[in-house]
């Protein structure tokens, strides 16, 4: 039990939920329009990978995340266009962008920057410690030397469930994922709320990338995203596709993950562990317990003109 | 002849597009396509030994890829072929170094058999049930079963029971016995073997046959076509969507099998191979047929080969050949857009002339 008491295990769980909690709130953007996201693996890597370039290529961490949330929207707009526009299967198109991604970074980090890697020197976003907060024993500690993007994370978070679930726009948003017919009937435009869902889904999804390559480190490599996209996917799901239950999920998972690694060495396997969010998916998905469902027009395309 | 013509061009102009676009890519980079290209197709086909590997490469690739075109046609999305195939691939070493007094072919049949076997449970009965009975998405379910087959592959010979004496995270040899002879290792100097390309081709006879031929077939298609209509007809849906998912499974599981006794020989570190995902492409490419899954296949195995070749030839990472096949699915997905381009033209074109007419 001395694991739990030490609050490092804490701090570190809510670094590992950054990651997860960000592209898993992002799919849910993005599925509560009804448009199938399994690409948040690929926009991630997109994100990671353009961050880190463009930190170093500009001297600044700050212009490397903004590239990282262009790109990573620009990459989940031709996703969008497919699923939306030209009503393409969703779960193909996204294994399209996950595949592309993949190899595009990989390419691109051995062309551009060599087979060093990227340099060193290349700018990280800031470590901060909440003033006043950090001074609280235990839980302070929590909350001592995160990144930047920790409490960003922690504000989207809250942002994110009052719009989806308090404001006018959101329940539009989540309409538009339920009944798109009956949406389209009361003057909603449909196609353009599922841009913008899925368009969301993207730029946090390339936030959660970013945060790997330029909040916790200062560099890229090949395929570092390291199925984090697929395993957000299962937060989403597990949260019941809600931003507060994506959260919930996210510190879960980072928990199991940040056990793993202080369990390393005391003959628990690190495999066996790993499997526990694939494993609640499938608990939660065949309603075992408290059963998740899909928002009810998930993934099916919307044709205005029939 | 027509039919086949229109089936396949989407495919083909995919590629094309694919391609141009790839070599746009490396000549920002600085590359001359024509010769990168080049040393992809020499390095994919050029002499005797990279053909051997180009086929051997293609041999998973298929059989993943007839797994997941059967789900297809019927309907169901089988994403998670990567997991079923380490499962099975485990199971069938584990029976390849066990039972070491069977004579050679029976015993060869016995870890070909327990890997479909496996392979079947693994992507058949919890994707198929949770989607019969409570309507839970097989994409997700087949995904994180995926997963988890991968990371039990990895357990069972990092600290596991299949763990070989020793250090290193792998598991025992399979027998002498078990091992799929090699074709002509003097003139191929691969592992290519003509055991594997055998069982590979009546693979996809089998599952066209399946597929095409028999009632079994016709009524997975007919639920994949229109599960309602199939429903009112009569046939047993929940039954289908479980006998699908296992057939596409026990394909998945094949391709574990004759890959460890054709070419590994033992279960080890190999797992981002991602066989079952570039198998999805296999078989949108091949438009889910059986026969074109063969096609298919042989090209994405000579992508890869020729990738390896092209890296070393003229230092293009083959990582290039992953964003190929990421724009191939993109375009074969988006095709349905191009009868609308051609639609808008022939309005925008009749507008036109109808303006200069009046």
């Amino acid at each position: 039990m001395s694991i739990f008491a030490d609050a490092q295990i804490w701090n570190s769980t809510l670094s590992m939920a950054v990651p997860l909690a960000l592209p898993a709130i992002g799919g849910t953007f993005s599925e509560r329009t009804g448009v199938v996201n399994v690409a948040m693996e690929g926009i991630m890597l997109m994100g990671a990978f353009f961050g880190v370039a463009f930190s170093y290529w500009t001297g600044s961490a700050w212009i490397g995340l903004l590239m990282a949330l262009i790109i990573g929207g620009l990459t989940s707009a031709a996703f969008a266009w497919g699923a939306i526009r030209v009503s393409a299967d969703q779960v193909v198109l996204g294994m399209a962008i996950n595949i592309f991604a993949a190899g595009l970074t990989a390419f691109l980090l051995d062309t551009v920057f060599g087979f060093s890697g990227t340099p060193p020197t290349t700018p990280k976003l800031p470590n901060v410690s909440l003033p006043g907060i950090d001074k609280i024993p235990y839980v302070g500690q929590i909350f001592t030397n995160q990144s930047i993007l920790v409490y960003v994370m922690i504000a989207i978070v809250i942002l994110s469930h009052w719009f989806l679930f308090h404001t006018r726009l959101g329940l539009r948003m989540r309409s538009v994922g339920e009944n798109p017919l009956a949406a389209d009937t009361v003057g909603i435009n449909v196609w353009r709320l599922r841009y913008a869902g899925v368009i969301i889904g993207g730029l946090l999804s390339a936030l959660g990338g970013a945060y790997l390559s330029i909040g916790v480190l200062n560099s890229f490599s090949v395929n570092m995203t390291n199925g984090r996209g697929y395993i957000a996917l299962a937060a989403m799901i597990f949260g019941k596709w809600t931003p507060l239950g994506s959260f919930g999920a996210a510190l879960l998972f980072g928990f199991s993950t940040a056990l793993g690694i202080v369990l390393q060495g005391n003959g628990v396997s690190s495999n066996l562990l790993q499997m526990i969010p694939y494993a609640l998916t499938i608990i939660a998905l065949t309603g075992l317990v408290g059963r998740s469902i899909p928002p009810a027009a998930d993934g099916l395309p919307y044709d205005p003109k029939r | 002849m027509k039919a086949l013509r229109s089936t396949f061009l989407g495919p083909i102009v995919a590629t094309l597009l694919a391609i141009v676009i790839g070599g746009i890519l490396v000549s920002a980079m600085g590359y001359n396509p024509f010769s990168v290209y080049g040393s992809l197709i020499s390095g994919a086909f050029g002499n005797i030994p990279s053909l051997g590997n180009t086929i051997t490469a293609s041999i998973p690739l298929v059989l993943c890829g007839l797994g997941i075109a059967i789900a297809f046609q019927s309907g169901l999305f089988n994403i998670g072929a990567d997991g079923q195939y380490w499962v099975a691939a485990a199971a069938s070493v584990w029976v390849g170094y066990h039972f070491t007094s069977l004579p050679g072919w029976l015993h060869i049949i016995f870890c070909l058999v327990v890997g479909m076997l496996v392979g079947a449970i693994w992507g058949g009965i919890i994707p198929g049930l949770t989607k019969a009975y409570v309507g839970s998405s097989e994409v997700i379910t087949t995904m994180m079963l995926s997963y988890i087959g991968i990371l039990l592959a990895r357990y069972l010979i990092e600290g596991g029971p299949m763990q070989e004496p020793g250090s290193n995270p792998q598991s025992p040899e399979i027998v002498q016995n078990t091992q799929l002879p090699y074709f002509n290792q003097t003139l191929m100097q691969s592992q290519l073997s003509l055991v594997a390309v055998a069982i590979t081709i009546l693979a996809a006879v089998v599952a066209w046959f399946l597929l095409y031929k028999t009632t079994i077939g016709y009524q997975l298609r007919a639920v994949g076509f229109n599960q309602r209509a199939a429903r009112y007809a009569g046939m047993r849906v929940t039954l289908y969507t479980v006998i699908a998912l296992c057939l596409s499974g026990l394909f998945a599981g094949l391709a574990g099998s004759v890959q460890m006794l054709g070419v590994d020989h033992r279960l080890m570190d190999g797992f981002s191979s991602n066989y079952g995902y570039t198998a999805i492409v296999v078989s949108l490419l091949a438009r889910n047929n059986p026969l074109g899954v063969l096609l298919a296949g042989l090209f994405f195995g000579a992508l890869t080969t020729g990738g390896q070749n092209m890296q070393i030839i003229s230092n293009v990472p083959a990582a290039l050949t992953d964003v190929l096949q990421g724009l191939i699915i993109f375009f074969v997905a988006c095709e349905r857009i191009v009868p609308q381009i051609i639609q808008w033209y022939r309005r925008r074109r009749s507008l036109r002339s109808g303006v200069a007419a009046s």
